[in-house]
């Protein structure tokens, strides 16, 4: 009796939100994998769909579209996570050197992130317009003024490195946030530690080398796996940048075309099982390190 | 604990949405008289055109009362996944605006509408409507839909001073006279067709199909026997890659290609009539310029004496929680004096052919001039000829083409389109 008296209210107090989550996450995520293993391509049939098991899983491979998506899926991650990471460490790697008005300018840099990404697309849209030469507007524009035309590109309209372009806003957007992650991570670093190094003989840079650096491999890891998720699911970014064009495709806007203009559920479901997926790929080898550490302490 | 009330929170909206929608739909004798009538008509001339027709309706029907609920969103994207949504949870509003055409034949087959062609009967439409655009839009003998206005997509919209200074004396006739003017153009250094995002290319696909296939074989190609392998497609999407490599760069949407035209600094543009009110209208709501001066028009090359048009129409879904108000709404719609109130609004001609002439003048009266004498051809991008899955696979096979230019590969994918569409 008195073991059960205390548990009960613990467990009566997070009970809806276990109940809602088990309903609302994964049982709609069940849902949408059953779904995305039937042949249900037509929304209008109120015929269930036949069980087809991995079909649209392996058929959507066949799709040049679906390739194209994956492609630039892959290009914008590569240059949004490495950018925002690079970036952000570099300016928390300035503040941390202590200068002057540090309060104001991490405000400013935190600031792009209370932007939703669909005011940063339409802005950028603008800054990245594609036009060239006389007619330049946006960045272009700034380039031709200050004599840089050889840098005027096509911007997200490049057929093979637009999504790079794409990466830019997000980056501009992100890095603040990852700069006040390893801010936080750059002051754990005891100044003991630091000193015992000087101690020892090491010079500045051996001391970001040899001990902070290796201190901060949890904050990078924590910073990978916030901006990878982030990134494997942009959406409204690139709708707000390009609208829904094959040139900038990515899962995410695959996917709504096939629910809402394709009308094909299943395939809608299989886009964005594939999603779930690779989120999961990014997510799941964190949590399991994170359990390993928590078991180590 | 945030967990908690954030779950909570969840709960609270969306039981409050439940509840909202309930009373809108279903609430007592006093919401009934309410019109819910759905449209995605907010934006310069066309919100105005709504307000004129709902001034009518309001002094002809006094125990109803139209209720707005517009959303926002050129072409209707955002209002169609939101119409979609609440028709699958059997909400429908009284009355919805579609393309008529292809576009409804998805809430069609799905049994969504209602047959409207008791109403036809009664207002004696098919008397007044042309009887090709009847044809076009009745599916197994039913009609679904009362269009309220035509536009038309085969217009070739051009600077004549820029066609002055390359030494083109006219509007190109064929599609071959369209490809050598494109080169003179580009000889005398301003840019030869002005183009916008990928939805402006179907556009322009559509019109480069009817120039080079002709009227008849065109609207074959969407009955049950077209054939989309034949040497003749090959040469019309041949067309289409010569006429894209005279392209410029594209451009954020349809308004700054047709500009680019406007300001001189492209020589071509095709684009839909509602381009006319962009170029013509003062500058708050378009670019003030003159016509037949500063830009001019031409059906485009090679489609003279076809109209391939699209129109906005109104449906009657099934179990709409007003239905005497909705065929009150229908009616105006399908009225003389409602489509002659909208439409010089909207800049579009009236579907009917016994409007009134003065009303419509310069571009629209061209328009209904040729509306009256020319053949039809319906439009892919805007929902005539072909069901929303057909027009997303002839989409996503021209955004894969832009890329890369492989013919070959762009009529396979057209074939493919043709023969998954379930049409």
């Amino acid at each position: 009796m008195t073991r059960v008296r205390r548990w009960l209210p613990g467990l009566l107090l997070v009970s809806p939100s276990i109940i809602l989550i088990a309903v609302f996450v994964y049982g709609l995520l069940g849902w949408n994998f059953k779904l995305a293993m039937t042949d249900k391509h037509n929304e209008i049939a109120e015929i269930p769909g036949r069980f087809v098991g991995l079909e649209n899983f392996t058929g959507i491979w066949g799709e040049e579209r679906w390739g194209l998506s994956v492609r630039h899926s892959i290009v914008f991650t590569l240059v949004f996570v490495a950018g925002a990471l690079v970036l952000g460490w570099l300016l928390a790697f300035l503040m941390e050197k202590g200068i002057r008005a540090e309060g104001g300018f991490r405000t400013v840099y935190l600031f792009p992130m209370a932007v939703s990404f669909i005011a940063t697309g339409v802005v950028w849209r603008w800054l990245m317009n594609s036009a060239t030469g006389e007619h330049a507007v946006g960045l272009n524009r700034l380039f031709h003024y200050i004599g840089l035309d050889f840098l005027q590109w096509q911007w997200f309209r490049d057929p093979d490195w637009g999504m790079a372009a794409m990466a830019i806003p997000a980056v501009w957007q992100m890095s603040g946030y990852i700069m006040a992650l390893f801010l936080a991570g750059f002051r754990g670093v005891p100044d003991e530690l630091r000193e015992a190094a000087r101690v020892d003989g090491c010079g500045e840079w051996g001391v970001y080398r040899h001990v902070v650096l290796p201190m901060l491999r949890p904050v990078t890891l924590s910073a990978l796996i916030i901006l990878g998720h982030i990134s494997l699911k942009v959406f409204d970014l690139v709708v707000a940048v390009s609208g829904k064009q094959i040139i900038t495709d990515v899962p995410a806007t695959f996917m709504w075309t096939a629910v809402y203009d394709s009308h094909d559920p299943a395939k809608g479901a299989t886009i964005a099982s594939y999603i779930v997926l690779s989120v999961v790929i990014f997510v799941v080898p964190y949590l399991i390190w994170n359990a390993r550490k928590g078991n180590r302490s | 604990m945030a967990a908690v009330a954030v779950s909570v929170a969840g709960l609270l909206t969306l039981s409050a949405c439940g509840g909202g929608d309930k009373q809108d739909t279903a609430g007592g004798p006093a919401a009934h008289k309410k019109v819910e009538v759905f449209s995605w008509w907010t934006g310069p001339g066309e919100a105005d055109g709504l307000k004129a027709m709902r001034e009518i309706f309001a002094k002809e029907n006094s125990n109803f009362e139209f209720f707005d609920a517009a959303v926002a969103g050129g072409s209707g994207d955002q209002a169609r996944a939101l119409l979609s949504s609440k028709l699958q949870a059997n909400q429908p509003p009284d009355t919805f605006q579609g393309h008529a055409g292809a576009e409804l034949q998805g809430y069609i087959k799905s049994g969504k509408l209602e047959s409207l062609n008791f109403l036809y009967d009664e207002l004696k439409l098919k008397d007044v409507l042309p009887q090709q655009l009847i044809d076009q839009i009745t599916v197994e003998g039913q009609v679904y839909s009362v269009p309220v206005n035509i536009h038309r997509s085969n217009v070739l919209w051009f600077n004549p001073s820029v066609l002055k200074d390359a030494g083109i004396s006219g509007a190109p006739k064929t599609v071959d006279e369209f490809i050598a003017d494109l080169e003179k153009v580009k000889k005398s250094g301003k840019i030869p067709l002005s183009i916008g995002s990928q939805w402006t290319l179907v556009h322009l696909l559509e019109s480069v199909l009817l120039g080079s296939l002709g009227t008849d074989a065109y609207n074959a190609l969407w009955t049950a026997t077209s054939d989309w392998s034949n040497a003749n497609v090959t040469k019309a999407l041949e067309n289409f890659k010569t006429i894209l490599s005279y392209a410029g760069t594209p451009q954020d949407d349809w308004q700054p290609a047709a500009k680019q035209v406007a300001d001189g600094e492209a020589a071509f543009n095709i684009m839909g009539d509602w381009a006319y009110g962009y170029f013509h209208n003062p500058p708050e709501g378009g670019l003030g310029k003159e016509s037949k001066k500063d830009f001019d028009w031409a059906a485009s090359p090679g489609t003279d004496g076809t109209f391939m048009w699209l129109s906005d129409s109104f449906t009657l879904p099934k179990g709409a929680p007003n239905r005497d108000g909705a065929i009150a709404w229908l009616k105006v719609a399908a009225s003389k004096e409602g489509q002659d109130a909208f439409n010089p609004l909207k800049g579009s001609i009236p579907a009917r052919k016994d409007a009134d002439q003065s009303l419509y003048k310069d571009y629209l009266s061209w328009s209904l001039e040729q509306w009256s004498a020319d053949k039809l051809a319906g439009s892919i991008q805007h929902g005539v000829v072909a069901n929303d899955t057909w027009r997303t696979a002839i989409t996503d096979a021209v955004g894969l083409f832009q890329q890369d230019k492989n013919v070959a590969k762009f009529q396979q994918a057209l074939v493919a389109a043709a023969k998954n569409s379930g049409q």
